[in-house]
């Protein structure tokens, strides 16, 4: 059951990066990838929450597992900071990994502790 | 943000899930492409999610302990975009319509994930597990980078050398 859950959330999770992906290079142009900057972030958010609000194994698999999971993505942040060091963008580069990362841990324990303090 | 090098290869994808500065990138979600577009992401990202939650279930980490089976199914897929971009995106080579989105944007992005990595992260510092949180965050960021980096390079001088007479 819960891998089914996993596929459904993923089904979703992934065409939704692409679309947001999409949806922020066309309003904000720039070589600074801030659309997978931005999934990240809100990927780690709800995640933080799933995790806080203590949800049943199902809901894990579909929000948690699959859903956030495929939302959120570590090659296509590898790539784009390989890409933008090589192009000679070396400050953006760094600072997309920097800021990933902190933003990302952020947002997680933000998401934590608003699940927690909802639920409790 | 745009001033730097490389005026001349701005057309080469940056962001490999889409980068709108490719003409063929921006026109993929025109009109009824849109859809097989959408459709192969969502069958790739719940392959690469099925692979992912496979190999946490088969190598489960207990808590407070290092994320092994996250930490190589993120170097792992970091390791593969170098490969697949290289192969349909750089020096001006291409691949059918579907390739890019349903393996790098689907498979691989939904095989490796950032939220969970940085749930683990505080997940093991709230058990004071300062020490392995800080070696699998920053561990993780240089096996990533490190994959990719080398898989990366290693593809462009094979075909190098493929190409060459």
């Amino acid at each position: 059951m819960n891998w089914l859950l996993v596929v459904v959330g993923a089904a979703v999770g992934a065409p939704l990066r692409y679309l947001t992906d999409r949806a922020v290079q066309a309003r904000h142009d720039s070589v600074f990838p801030w659309g997978t900057f931005v999934v990240n972030a809100a990927g780690s958010l709800v995640l933080g929450a799933v995790a806080g609000a203590s949800v049943s194994s199902p809901a894990y698999a579909l929000l948690g597992t699959g859903l956030c999971g495929a939302l959120t993505t570590y090659s296509t942040f590898s790539y784009e900071t390989l890409r933008l060091a090589e192009r000679g963008w070396r400050f953006l580069a760094v600072a997309n990994a920097a800021a990933s990362v902190l933003v990302g841990l952020g947002s997680v324990f933000l998401g934590l502790e608003l699940a927690r303090a909802l639920t409790a | 943000m745009t001033s730097g090098a490389d005026p001349v290869g701005v057309a080469e994808a940056i962001d490999p899930d889409v980068d709108l500065h490719v003409p063929a990138q921006r026109a993929e979600t025109a009109g009824g492409h849109k859809w097989p577009v959408l459709a192969a992401i969502s069958a790739g990202g719940a392959v690469g999610a099925c692979a992912r939650h496979g190999a946490t279930l088969l190598w489960p980490s207990p808590e407070g302990t290092f994320p092994w089976a996250l930490f190589w199914v993120n170097v792992a897929g970091c390791a593969l975009i170098g490969v697949l971009m290289v192969l349909v995106s750089e020096g001006g080579r291409t691949a059918p319509a579907l390739v890019r989105p349903f393996l790098g944007v689907g498979v691989l992005g939904g095989f490796t994930t950032f939220s969970t990595y940085a749930l683990d992260f505080s997940g093991l510092l709230e058990r004071e597990e300062a020490g392995i949180a800080l070696a699998y965050a920053v561990g993780t960021l240089a096996g990533a980078m490190g994959a990719v980096w080398l898989a990366a390079s290693v593809t462009r001088a094979a075909l190098n050398r493929t190409a060459a007479p």
